[in-house]
């Protein structure tokens, strides 16, 4: 799913039944309801940071946070008050080992922030609780200097994220989330671009053809979707910890919010796992 | 072999490669300090003292005074870390997007309301960003 800070905005100033707003919530009406009866224990919720963990003085392309805690993020215009996310060390300690035998060398956080990118989404599937209903890991991937890794390297990485999940001795009900997108350009005189075609391609394609949008190039994304539009390849991430059947429960799609096409999709293994 | 370079070709859009990010390095990491209220505080009340704290080209800190986001892009700004001058200027992404087009708020945004820049006609509307 998509994060803008817009949209973090309008929940903290109570915004969400302005005209404006109004559609986006509505898109999110089911998957609140859905995910108040699923109950995951813990969202593994991959996302980027927006130079606010991160400045220039360290770029980490894939990044776990393992620590129990983090703290919403000042961006400039004051932390949003949101509550803390609460990670799950333990078992995102075990997921960093799991990967990097794996072949995919993750840096290894415990001190970090956390901003809108990972917080928007939380806002959007639980609206504004005392306290997130559930344990979240955060996983940040560059996608602020280019190059962000390849499409084909985040669906790989996902296949390994699902092998440790499935290692873990604890039960637990997990998701895994892929976030930034669609569509959208928020620099230079290119500014405000949207590609509906494109976006409603790359929804199709995750469902039906994730093995093949995966080969996409890093040059069809900053041509098609815009500059930040490459943001779409964290959601290849998530398509790639999920079996390659899978069912649709849910689709979402509109423009604008803020600068940016704002894109929602849940997607189910079909077979139920042991 | 020099990197090749396929992405410097589209119209109106400056990617922040390898190359920006160390021709803008102190320029995004001034931007970086601003997510502190107390620098900020300090940014606001003097602006050109605050900038001569850090190792930027006059030309850079021109173009943070004079707020020209094209030419902080230019010149190896990040948009995300330039992100940190306009809300601590109080600007939303959107004012501050509409400014880099040309456009006035109210333009760029009943454009955004009838489904945003359209990707096939802006490469003839879009002048070719130097960089």
């Amino acid at each position: 799913m998509s994060h803008t800070p817009a949209i973090g905005a309008a929940i903290d100033l109570g915004k969400t039944q302005e005209e404006y707003w109004d559609p986006v919530f509505k898109g999110f009406e089911f998957s609140k309801a859905w995910i108040a009866t699923e109950k995951p224990d813990v969202i593994f919720l991959v996302y980027n940071d927006h130079a606010s963990a991160f400045s220039l003085s360290m770029i980490p392309t894939f990044a776990i946070g393992c620590s129990d805690s983090f703290e919403p993020a000042d961006e400039g215009w004051g932390a949003r008050p949101v509550p803390i996310v609460k990670g799950h060390s333990e078992f995102a300690w075990h997921i960093a080992q799991s990967v990097i035998q794996d072949d995919f060398d993750l840096t290894m956080i415990n001190e970090m922030t956390v901003d809108h990118g990972l917080t928007v989404p939380l806002s959007l599937m639980f609206g504004t609780p005392k306290e997130w209903p559930c344990r979240v890991i955060p996983f940040a991937v560059n996608v602020v200097v280019y190059p962000p890794p390849s499409g084909q390297r985040c669906f790989c990485l996902g296949k390994a994220i699902r092998r440790a999940v499935e290692a873990f001795d604890e039960d637990l009900n997990v998701q895994i989330w892929g976030t930034g997108g669609m569509s959208h350009q928020l620099q230079g005189q290119r500014a405000g671009l949207i590609n509906q075609k494109f976006d409603a391609d790359f929804l199709a394609r995750l469902q039906s053809d994730p093995k093949g949008l995966a080969k996409m190039p890093h040059l069809d994304y900053l041509q098609n979707a815009g500059s930040e539009g490459i943001e779409l390849v964290m959601w290849l991430v998530m398509r790639g910890a999920l079996d390659r059947d899978v069912e649709t429960l849910h689709s979402f799609y509109h423009v604008p919010a803020s600068n940016t096409a704002l894109g929602h999709i849940i997607l189910k293994n079909r077979a139920k796992r042991a | 072999m020099p990197l090749e370079k396929a992405y410097a070709k589209i119209p109106g859009t400056t990617i922040f490669d390898v190359d920006m990010a160390r021709r803008g390095y102190h320029l995004n990491q001034f931007c970086a300090s601003l997510m502190k209220e107390q620098d900020r505080q300090r940014f606001q009340s003097d602006q050109r003292a605050y900038l001569d704290e850090w190792r930027m080209t006059e030309q850079q800190k021109q173009a943070v005074l004079d707020r020209d986001y094209n030419q902080m892009l230019a010149l190896g700004g990040n948009i995300y870390f330039l992100a940190k001058i306009f809300s601590s200027d109080g600007q939303s992404f959107e004012q501050a997007a509409a400014s880099m087009t040309g456009m006035s708020q109210e333009e760029y945004r009943s454009m955004m309301l009838s489904g945003g820049r359209s990707p096939h006609v802006d490469d003839q509307d879009v002048d070719q960003v130097d960089g």
